[in-house]
C-alpha cells in the first residue's frame, strides 16, 4: 500500500478514536452531576475497583519497594552514597512507582473487567434494552465505574506508597544491614508532602484514563465473542499506554 | 371510524457503510392495531424497528410518533418519547447481573420511588400475568428460552407503555411455546389496548397476531394488507415468501452487510475494518 495512504488512514483512525473517547469522557462528566445519584451502584463499583484490587496492589508495591532498595544500594555503593537509599526509595515510590505501577495493575485487572462486562452487555443488546427502559446507559453504567476509579485508585496508591516504603525498609535493614534509625530518618528528611500529593494527583488521572478508555472499548464492542475479546485486550493495552505517556506529561507539568 | 395514526414512517433511508438497508420505507400504524412486518433475514426489519424506537437514527426520512417527529430530537426529549414504548428483544436482553424480579421492576426503579418490597410485588404480579410463578429470585441464566422471552415481555409491560415492539418473538421456540407467545401478544393487545409492531418471519405467528401485515423486501415495504389480503396477494415476491419456496423472484444471496444486533452510532466507519487488535 502507498505509504502516504497508510499514514493517512492510521492518522485519521487515531484521531477519530481519540475524538470518540473524549466525547464519551465529556458525556460522562455531564452525567455525573445529574440526579439520581445511584449511591448503591457507585459503592458496588468502588468495592470492585478498590477492595478487590487491594491484594494485587499490595504485593506489587511490596516487591517493588524491596527491589528498589536492593538496586539503589548496589548502585549507590559505587560512589559511597548508600545512606541515601532510604530517600531514593521514598521519593521514587511516592512520586513515580506507586502511582504508575498501581495504575498499570489496576488497568489490567479492572480495565479488562469493565471492558468485558460492558462489551458483553453491548453485544447481547442489554445496552439497547436500557435505552428502551428510559435509562441512559452512560449514567447507569459508566458514571459509577468512573467515579469509583477516581476515588479508589488514589486510595490504593496511598497503601502502595506505605507498603513500598516498608518493603524498602525491610530489605535495607534486614538484608543489607542498614541502621534502622538512620534509614527512617533518611526516608523522612527529604520527603515533602508535595511528593505524595503529586503522586496522588497522577493516580487520579490514571484512574480517569483507565475508566474512560475501558468503558469506551466495552461500549463500542461489535460482533459477538470475538468483539468482546478484542475490546478487552484493547482496553488494557490502550489504558496502559496512555497511562505511561500521560505520566510523562503530567510529571513535566507539575515539575 | 378509523383510529388515529399512532406511528408514521415516511421515506426512511438507512445506510451501513455503503450498503443501503432501508431505501424509502413508508409505513403507517394505527392506534390499537397490531402490525406485523415480515421479510427475509437481512431485509432490514430489525433496523426499521430500532429506528422507530430511536435506538438508531436514520440517514434520511421522518418518523412521527403521535404526530411528533422523532428523528431529530435531542437525547433528553427522545428519552421522554421512549417512555411510551416497550420492547421485547430477540434474545430477551435480560440484565444478567440481576435477578428476574429486578429485571422486571427495572423501569420502576428509576421512574418511581417505590421500596424494594413494593417493586418485587408489582414484578411478581406482572410475571403471573404471563403465567410465570416462583421464578422471581432466579437469575436469567437459569431460565429456558421461552421463560426468558416471557420475563422480557413482563419487563416491557411493567411501565404500561402505549406501544409494544416485538423483535422476532417466536424465533427459537418450540411450536407450543411459540403459540403461547402468540396468544400473549394478542392478549396484550386486547387487555392493555396497546399498539404493537412485530417483526417476524414466522408466518403462522403473523397470521395469528396481525391486524395488518406489511412485507419488507430490499429496503422497501412492497405490500400492506390484512392477513387475508396478504394470503391472496398477486405479488409473486410476497407469495414466494409466505409459501416458503426457495425458487422465485427472491434470490438467496448473502447480504453484503448484515446489521449486527447492536450497532453503536458511529460515523466515518470506512477507515475501520472492525478487526483492530492492538
Amino acid at each position: 500500500m502507498n505509504l502516504f495512504r497508510w499514514i493517512g488512514i492510521y492518522s485519521l483512525r487515531f484521531i477519530e478514536e481519540a475524538g470518540r473517547i473524549i466525547i464519551l469522557f465529556a458525556q460522562t462528566l455531564g452525567w455525573v452531576f445529574r440526579p439520581p445519584l445511584q449511591g448503591r451502584e457507585i459503592l458496588k463499583q468502588m468495592e470492585e475497583v478498590g477492595v478487590r484490587s487491594f491484594p494485587v496492589v499490595v504485593i506489587t508495591a511490596a516487591f517493588t519497594g524491596m527491589v528498589l532498595a536492593l538496586q539503589s544500594f548496589t548502585g549507590f555503593k559505587r560512589f559511597n552514597a548508600e545512606s541515601m537509599v532510604g530517600t531514593v526509595v521514598a521519593l521514587s515510590v511516592t512520586r513515580e512507582l506507586g502511582p504508575v505501577l498501581t495504575g498499570l495493575m489496576v488497568s489490567g485487572r479492572v480495565g479488562s473487567a469493565m471492558a468485558a462486562e460492558l462489551g458483553t452487555m453491548r453485544v447481547t443488546e442489554q445496552i439497547d434494552a436500557l435505552y428502551t427502559l428510559a435509562t441512559n446507559p452512560i449514567k447507569y453504567l459508566i458514571v459509577p465505574r468512573f467515579l469509583a476509579a477516581i476515588i479508589m485508585v488514589p486510595i490504593l496508591v496511598i497503601f502502595a506508597d506505605v507498603i513500598g516504603i516498608l518493603g524498602g525498609y525491610l530489605v535495607s535493614v534486614e538484608i543489607l544491614g542498614t541502621n534502622p534509625t538512620l534509614y527512617a530518618r533518611r526516608t523522612w528528611d527529604f520527603l515533602e508532602m508535595n511528593d505524595v500529593f503529586t503522586g496522588l494527583l497522577k493516580a487520579l488521572f490514571f484512574g480517569m484514563i483507565m475508566a474512560t478508555i475501558s468503558c469506551y472499548q466495552g461500549f463500542s464492542a461489535k460482533g459477538g465473542a470475538e468483539g468482546v475479546g478484542r475490546a478487552t485486550t484493547n482496553a488494557v493495552v490502550l489504558s496502559s499506554l496512555c497511562i505511561l505517556i500521560s505520566n510523562y506529561f503530567i510529571t513535566a507539568f507539575l515539575f | 371510524m378509523e383510529s388515529p395514526i399512532k406511528i408514521q414512517v415516511v421515506d426512511l433511508y438507512k445506510f451501513f457503510r455503503d450498503n443501503a438497508v432501508l431505501r424509502g420505507v413508508q409505513l403507517e400504524v394505527r392506534q390499537g392495531e397490531s402490525m406485523v412486518v415480515i421479510g427475509g433475514s437481512g431485509s432490514g426489519k430489525t433496523v426499521l424497528i430500532k429506528c422507530i424506537i430511536g435506538l438508531m437514527r436514520p440517514d434520511k426520512g421522518e418518523i412521527y410518533v403521535d404526530g411528533v417527529e422523532i428523528t431529530r430530537l435531542k437525547e433528553r426529549q427522545l428519552s421522554e418519547v421512549r417512555k411510551k414504548f416497550g420492547m421485547l428483544f430477540q434474545w430477551g436482553a435480560l440484565f444478567d447481573s440481576m435477578t428476574v424480579w429486578e429485571n422486571v421492576g427495572f423501569g420502576l426503579r428509576w421512574q418511581t420511588h417505590l421500596s424494594d418490597a413494593e417493586m418485587k410485588r408489582i414484578a411478581t404480579k406482572k410475571l403471573e400475568l404471563l403465567g410465570l410463578r416462583d421464578i422471581e429470585d432466579l437469575m436469567p441464566s437459569q431460565l429456558s428460552g421461552g421463560m426468558k422471552k416471557r420475563v422480557s415481555l413482563a419487563r416491557a409491560i411493567t411501565m404500561e407503555p402505549e406501544i409494544l415492539l416485538y423483535d422476532e418473538p417466536t424465533t427459537g421456540l418450540d411450536p407450543i411455546m411459540a403459540d403461547a407467545i402468540n396468544g400473549l401478544i394478542v392478549e396484550m393487545k386486547e387487555k392493555l389496548e396497546v399498539t404493537s409492531i412485530t417483526i417476524t418471519h414466522d408466518m403462522t405467528s403473523a397470521y395469528k397476531i396481525a391486524d395488518r401485515i406489511a412485507m419488507l423486501c430490499q429496503g422497501k415495504i412492497i405490500e400492506v394488507g390484512s392477513p387475508e389480503e396478504i394470503k391472496n396477494s398477486s405479488n409473486p415476491i410476497v407469495q414466494q415468501f409466505i409459501q416458503g419456496k426457495s425458487e422465485g423472484p427472491i434470490k438467496i444471496i448473502e447480504p453484503s452487510h448484515l446489521p449486527m444486533p447492536s450497532q453503536p452510532r458511529l460515523r466515518g466507519e470506512k477507515y475501520w475494518t472492525g478487526k483492530e487488535h492492538y
